[in-house]
């Protein structure tokens, strides 16, 4: 089956900075894809040749087999895009506004239906009359989606959709969201909250510096890290404890004390004697395995010099 | 093959977003016309004759007309691009298969139409200070086509290029405006002396005005077959370079 969206050997240069060094995955049709990076890794450069929005310097990309430059009006009615930043046109209405951009796309009257569909899906039939100027950053960001959809894209990219967005309605958004993955859209995520692509995302790849770090499983990429931590809270803040449990600590605060165990090599049982026997009372401990964000920090982190 | 729904629908929004503000886009510069009218033809009519048997008002009717036409053409597509780009909602249109040319006919065309309107406006309006019959309506409205186009186009190039809105003002200020005055609206070339004549006939806005004041009076400095020539030469040269900043990317697409 050809991939959703094709990256072959993407770079981009701006001057002397390399935003993305040669970037080279595919995502599946009918994945729901995190694409997971700090600011500045190149992810919105990514999705921004995938677009057509930016011209790589070097390398493709095709969505559902079309190339973005030579073939850019199929890749473009494939993909469907809700930009990052809270961009409207002042000069009309929710509905003026859903029928331009379905017009854009060759879309007539007839497409009129969908329009309905996703103002009620989205909760904006209520608005659908009112000025985009007067509705709020929630409401904003409910049609930019509806914007995204309008000609109904096998490819749905949301580039950190839940930034600013509160509570209620980013719930909205992820219900939203596993609806289209449920009627067959591809899904691509980017977002900075990790417990979002930890429960959403089948597959992840992480970007850091205009590379590729991980790409793989939600499941493989936090089997990958053999480590559980330990948190331990002392009877008393000032406790020394052996140097053999010392040098697992990669926290402290007082008496609250966290510790990164091997799941092979450190076993828990022995670990607990030995800080029971220099005399140390355990007041409260917890395991937590390690999530997305933990495996985010470590595959980011700067080598230090 | 041609989106013509892509390319109706961006055409339609950009005379929607026009008139949607009729009073500032239609009416203000009909207006400004008519005070141009009012002041120029009131104080010069009894002293001044460019052609024998015709009144220095309805020689002024014709180039304010097109003065008018022009400079709203070209306040149309680049107001409207900078102001997409500013507030980032360009962007819709970048994401949609709308292709360069498609996008380019669409804006010019919007362009043209609001500056016909104004033309047309400013045409009715001086009907009360002079009856002024249209002596070639056909070459009175290829003109206008012509003169919309061209300013039309010009004001694609310069809404693509700006980044800010200073940068499209000082285009409008230091190119436009001196362009349109300098283009024998007030006065026929004629009567300037040298070397201004000659210097005045490397503007093309001079072409536009001078054959559209033929379609109207039916007399003119130059011939309108050399006016015909050099404005649709110009315009075929703006749509060229819309077309080929569009197609490159250029400022749009990095």
């Amino acid at each position: 089956m050809t991939a959703a969206v094709r990256f072959e050997q993407v770079r981009k240069d701006y001057h002397s900075v390399q935003a993305l060094k040669g970037v080279d995955f595919s995502i599946e049709q009918g994945e729901f894809f995190g694409l997971l990076g700090p600011n500045g890794a190149g992810k919105s450069t990514l999705i921004n040749i995938m677009a057509g929005l930016v011209k790589a310097s070097s390398g493709r990309i095709s969505v559902l087999g079309y190339d973005v430059v030579s073939q850019y009006r199929r890749s473009r009615a494939a993909l469907g895009v809700v930009p990052q930043e809270l961009v409207y046109d002042p000069f009309f209405t929710v509905r003026e506004m859903l029928r331009l951009q379905s017009g854009y796309f060759g879309f007539g009257r007839e497409n009129d239906a969908w329009i309905d569909e996703l103002l009620e899906v989205l909760d904006l039939s209520h608005k659908a009359n009112d000025n985009l100027h007067d509705l709020s950053g929630g409401m904003k960001r409910r049609v930019l989606i509806a914007q995204a959809m309008v000609h109904k894209p096998q490819v749905v990219v949301l580039d950190e959709p839940t930034a600013g967005v509160d509570v209620e309605l980013r719930m909205a958004l992820w219900n939203f969201t596993r609806r289209l993955h449920g009627a067959g859209h591809t899904i691509v995520l980017t977002t900075h909250y990790l417990e979002e692509a930890e429960s959403l995302c089948d597959r992840i790849a992480i970007l850091h510096h205009g590379e590729l770090r991980a790409l793989d499983t939600k499941q493989a990429l936090l089997g990958r890290h053999p480590y559980r931590l330990l948190c331990l809270t002392l009877d008393s803040p000032d406790r020394a404890l052996p140097p053999a449990v010392d040098r697992l600590v990669i926290e402290r605060d007082g008496a609250a004390v966290t510790l990164r165990l091997h799941k092979l090599e450190n076993q828990i049982g022995p670990l607990l004697d030995s800080v029971k026997q220099s005399g140390i009372g355990i007041v409260d401990l917890r395991t937590r395995d390690m999530g997305l964000e933990d495996i985010f920090l470590e595959l980011t982190r700067e080598v230090a010099a | 093959m041609i989106n013509w729904r892509g390319l109706y629908t961006v055409f339609r929004k950009e005379v929607m977003r026009f008139l949607k503000v009729t009073v500032q886009t239609v009416l203000t510069p009909v207006v400004t016309a008519l005070l141009y009218l009012v002041v120029f033809a009131q104080a010069l009519a009894a002293h001044v004759q460019v052609y024998p048997g015709i009144s220095y008002t309805a020689f002024l009717i014709p180039g304010l007309i097109m003065m008018s036409v022009i400079q709203n053409a070209f306040a149309n597509s680049s107001s409207s691009l900078i102001q997409s780009k500013m507030t980032g909602n360009l962007v819709f249109l970048l994401l949609s298969p709308v292709s360069p040319a498609e996008f380019v006919v669409s804006f010019v065309a919007a362009a043209v139409l609001r500056g016909l309107m104004v033309g047309l406006g400013v045409y009715a309006v001086a009907q009360y200070f002079v009856h002024l019959p249209v002596s070639h309506l056909g070459w009175s409205l290829l003109f206008a086509l012509l003169g919309s186009a061209f300013l039309g186009g010009l004001g694609l190039v310069a809404g693509v290029s700006s980044d800010k809105f200073e940068q499209l003002a000082a285009f409008q200020n230091f190119i436009i405006l001196p362009l349109s005055f300098l283009s024998g609206v007030f006065y026929s070339i004629h009567s300037l002396p040298s070397p201004w004549d000659a210097v005045s006939r490397f503007n093309p806005f001079f072409y536009i005005i001078d054959g559209f004041r033929f379609g109207i009076l039916g007399v003119s400095d130059v011939s309108p077959w050399l006016s015909l020539s050099v404005a649709g030469g110009f315009v075929a040269a703006v749509l060229t370079v819309c077309l080929v900043m569009l197609n490159t990317g250029y400022k749009l697409r990095q």
